[in-house]
């Protein structure tokens, strides 16, 4: 085990985001109900995406500067467990709409509506732009064009990020939270007791993020060692 | 890799499985805690499967070098 002090962190604050997330006092908020509590999971996930994708776009700048194979690994596994954590965000995210936006008594109309928010199109979007990178990967055989290209292509994936889940979802009207500012992050929209379960969970699940990373990043180190300088 | 892409719309789909009565009306007993246990368990059932895909490779790779 390298380094183990960080593991352990995330370990400890996974275990207070859940246990203190299921049983910290929350506001009284008749649309939400408990389902309030989906902040420190579901938000979570996009923490984390947000974070690898960061961490992968840095990689691939380092790769363009210094020419290792070894960034554009680190760039490739970082992105890919990102997406993981997108996916997850997606998926648990359509649950807690079918509880919360979704009408009951007519839900294939009211998921219609859903279907059309805008900052889910926009994350969809974001999501396809970076599918499209593993696919522009798998598709060029030579090990240093494909490092090359796909590094450029990482860095055009990542500006588009932001256009298409902080910026245009946040001129359209949608049914989404956080539409004057950052979701969740801002310090007017949560409960300051929520707060205190927040900032622990969003580290916690951001650590685990990594560490699944730092995983699969290792086993492509062995995996191409041929290949690294 | 087609056994991922059916959990992947598996998970796309758990919306319209959850249309049913009866889990409709677990779900949203109690404040809709449910769904909150719901989502834990989505994080948690696709973190693992990505640690045994991610195992299995270790599996390649250990075959490999023998």
């Amino acid at each position: 085990m390298k380094k183990i002090w960080w593991k352990i962190l995330c370990v400890v604050l996974l275990f207070y985001t859940i246990i203190g997330g299921l049983l910290v006092k929350i506001p009284n908020l008749p649309v939400l109900g408990e389902t309030i509590r989906n902040l420190f999971f579901h938000v979570g996930m996009w923490a984390v995406m947000m974070t690898l994708f960061t961490c992968s776009v840095v990689q691939s700048i380092r790769y363009l500067s210094k020419m290792n194979i070894r960034y554009d690994i680190y760039a490739h596994n970082y992105a890919s467990t990102g997406i993981l954590f997108g996916l997850i965000g997606y998926a648990t995210g359509a649950l807690w709409m079918n509880y919360t936006w979704a009408d009951p008594n007519a839900p294939s109309y009211s998921f219609s509506t859903v279907a059309r928010d805008p900052k889910l199109i926009g994350t969809a979007i974001a999501l396809l732009i970076y599918f499209a990178y593993f696919i522009l990967r798998q598709s060029i055989p030579d090990i240093d064009k494909r490092a090359k290209i796909s590094a450029v292509y990482n860095i055009f994936a990542f500006a588009m990020l932001f256009p298409t889940i902080m910026i245009i979802p946040r001129i359209l009207p949608s049914l989404h939270p956080g539409q004057e500012g950052n979701p969740a992050l801002n310090f007017k929209d949560v409960d300051s007791t929520m707060r205190l379960i927040e900032y622990p969970a969003f580290v916690g699940w951001t650590l685990l993020g990594v560490w699944i990373a730092t995983l699969k990043i290792r086993i492509n180190l062995i995996k191409e060692k041929h290949f690294i300088k | 890799m087609k056994k991922y892409l059916i959990y992947i719309l598996n998970l796309l789909l758990i919306p319209f499985f959850a249309n049913a009565q009866g889990v409709d009306n677990l779900l949203r007993s109690n404040g809709r805690i449910y769904v909150v246990i719901g989502v834990i368990l989505i994080i948690f059932i696709s973190i693992i499967l990505y640690l045994i895909r991610i195992e299995r490779k270790i599996d390649k790779l250990e075959k490999q070098n023998h």
